[in-house]
């Protein structure tokens, strides 16, 4: 058996895939396809310090290769996570999770951080400072270099997890982002998030989603997530989490070989929910096609 | 049942009104209940087509769709022979234990198809079963035969006259039925929880993302808490709806 195992901020994965905050909920919905225990671990759905309901829908398009979502991190808020959802989670997935984290201020990301700290299946907190589907918060505190290492000063110094900072690719220069939450303190870095699009219904003349713009992800992506993460991996000396499009075993290896330490996987889950355990089969397979060492 | 990717072959393929089409695919439809949908694959498109079940049994599945845009437009086009990678059965589908001895069925348009798997196994139950079908206009009326043939009592409506009696479904139901099951667009299911008399359920159409439950996308404000069209729907009850 082929050893896909890597260390991630002093925590062994099993394997690099991890599916990605937002696709993959609390994990029990896909519990019911497969054992989740065969991921590297799952970032759960994105949690904020009070309920939120989201974006009014249409909340989802479609685009080229990809789809547009403008959710709006939709989620039962902190207490309830940890009261309700974790319980459920334990039950079906038995190794560290990771907790994605958002706000609407620095005050906010602490609290919420500090609380999910103390779970003992939190492996790592991720701080998602950049989800463009919220106004006065989220992507706001990603696309300053000033605003996203007060952040993850904050919240290191109330925490004691591993801190893996979740950056935007709505920015001219991500690695300036990049540089300035390493020097804050964060244990890593995982990118990219959505980036900002739009389409338009030709019946209305009006955006498709409510919120009018949205997240473009999916294999669309891909690309710009490579040439980002490649940019960041030679940049920083923290471990980067590379996502946007991984789709397949391949593309796994390919966020690799730009220097990912391991992998998030977004919409692939949403088209096919078995894609995670796909690509993990996969791996050894790839690995030996290209001439790829354990 | 539990939600399996299975593949389908597409037996027929034909249009039955200007925009409405049926397709007939040849799979494993066990567990498949009455008011659930399936989510579609289709070549070229990223995002998965969530369509109502209009019939299943003896692996066969029969889906009712409207060309409204790019992925119903392609499905038009495919043939005979061709393959489709469906997710399924999805949804939590209709809960015909509420229906009492005479169910009432309404359905608008494209709304309609997920009703005659419905009436189908109320008739089978020994169910006198009322239906009341509304379109735009005459030429847009389809299944109007099949749901006489199932032994229904059927009423059609147009809302320009040019078939049926003039008006919307809820210009003519019937006096008495002990429950009823609606599906159609938003502003025929709001008119039809004004209408009618009893309790109900009543099924929602929405964009999805992933069709099981995993990305939020669909979500809706019940009485009831949030609440997902793709998983704890699309039927609601007619109480849990806010309007």
């Amino acid at each position: 058996m082929v050893d896909l195992s890597v260390d991630l901020c002093g925590i062994r994965l099993d394997n690099p895939v991890i599916p990605a905050s937002g696709c993959f909920g609390y994990g029990y919905e896909f519990a019911e396809l497969y054992d989740i225990n065969v991921l590297g671990t799952f970032s759960f759905k994105g949690t904020t310090r009070e309920l939120r309901f989201g974006n009014p829908t249409p909340r989802i398009a479609e685009t080229p290769a990809g789809m547009l979502n403008a959710v709006g991190l939709q989620n039962p808020g902190v207490d309830k996570v940890i009261a309700e959802e974790l319980p459920k989670l334990k039950k079906v997935f038995h190794k560290p999770v990771m907790a994605n984290v958002s706000g609407f201020s620095i005050e906010d990301y602490v609290y919420t951080c500090e609380r999910l700290d103390k779970e003992a299946q939190v492996g790592w907190l991720e701080v998602n400072i950049s989800c463009p589907n919220v106004h006065g918060g989220g992507m706001s505190f990603g696309t300053d270099p000033a605003q996203a290492a007060a952040v993850t000063k904050a919240v290191k110094e109330k925490t004691t997890k591993p801190v893996i900072v979740k950056l935007s690719p709505n920015v001219t220069d991500i690695v300036s982002i990049a540089k300035a939450v390493e020097a804050a303190g964060a244990d890593g870095v995982s990118l990219i998030n959505t980036l900002m699009g739009m389409r338009f219904d030709l019946r209305t003349k009006k955006p498709i989603l409510a919120n009018g713009t949205g997240g473009l992800s999916g294999p669309a992506v891909f690309p710009v997530a490579l040439r980002m993460v490649w940019q960041v991996a030679n940049a920083v000396k923290i471990p980067v989490v590379g996502m946007g499009g991984v789709t397949t075993a391949e593309n796994v290896l390919e966020m690799l070989a730009a220097g990912a330490t391991a992998v998030e996987v977004g919409a692939a889950n949403l088209t096919d929910p078995f894609a995670c355990k796909k690509i993990i089969e996969d791996l050894p397979g790839a690995m030996r096609k290209y001439g790829w060492q354990a | 049942m539990t939600i399996h990717d299975s593949r389908f072959t597409i037996l027929t393929n034909r249009p039955m009104t200007a925009a409405v089409w049926e397709m007939t695919l040849a799979g494993d439809v066990t567990g498949v209940r009455p008011g659930q949908f399936v989510n579609v694959r289709l070549p070229g498109l990223y995002l998965r087509r969530p369509i109502s079940v209009c019939d299943a049994g003896n692996g066969v599945l029969t889906l009712v769709y409207k060309t409204v845009g790019t992925g119903t437009d392609l499905m038009a086009t495919l043939p005979k022979g061709a393959v489709l990678d469906l997710l399924l059965p999805l949804g939590n589908g209709y809960d015909l234990t509420a229906a009492g001895e005479s169910p009432l069925l309404l359905g608008g348009g494209v709304g309609v198809p997920p009703l005659y798997l419905t009436a189908k196994q109320l008739r089978a139950a020994g169910k006198d079963v009322s239906v009341v079908l509304g379109f735009n206009t005459k030429d847009e009326i389809f299944y109007e035969d099949r749901f006489r043939a199932l032994g229904c009592r059927v009423t059609v409506t147009t809302a320009d006259g040019s078939g049926g009696i003039k008006g919307f479904v809820t210009d003519a139901l019937p006096d008495a039925y002990s429950y009823f099951y609606a599906c159609g667009p938003l502003p025929m299911l709001k008119a039809v929880c004004g209408s009618t008399h009893t309790s109900g359920q009543l099924s929602l159409e929405e964009r999805m993302g992933c069709g099981f439950g995993a990305c939020m996308g669909c979500t809706h404000k019940t009485t009831a808490g949030y609440k997902r069209v793709c998983k704890e729907g699309p039927v609601f009850i007619k109480e849990e709806l806010l309007w």
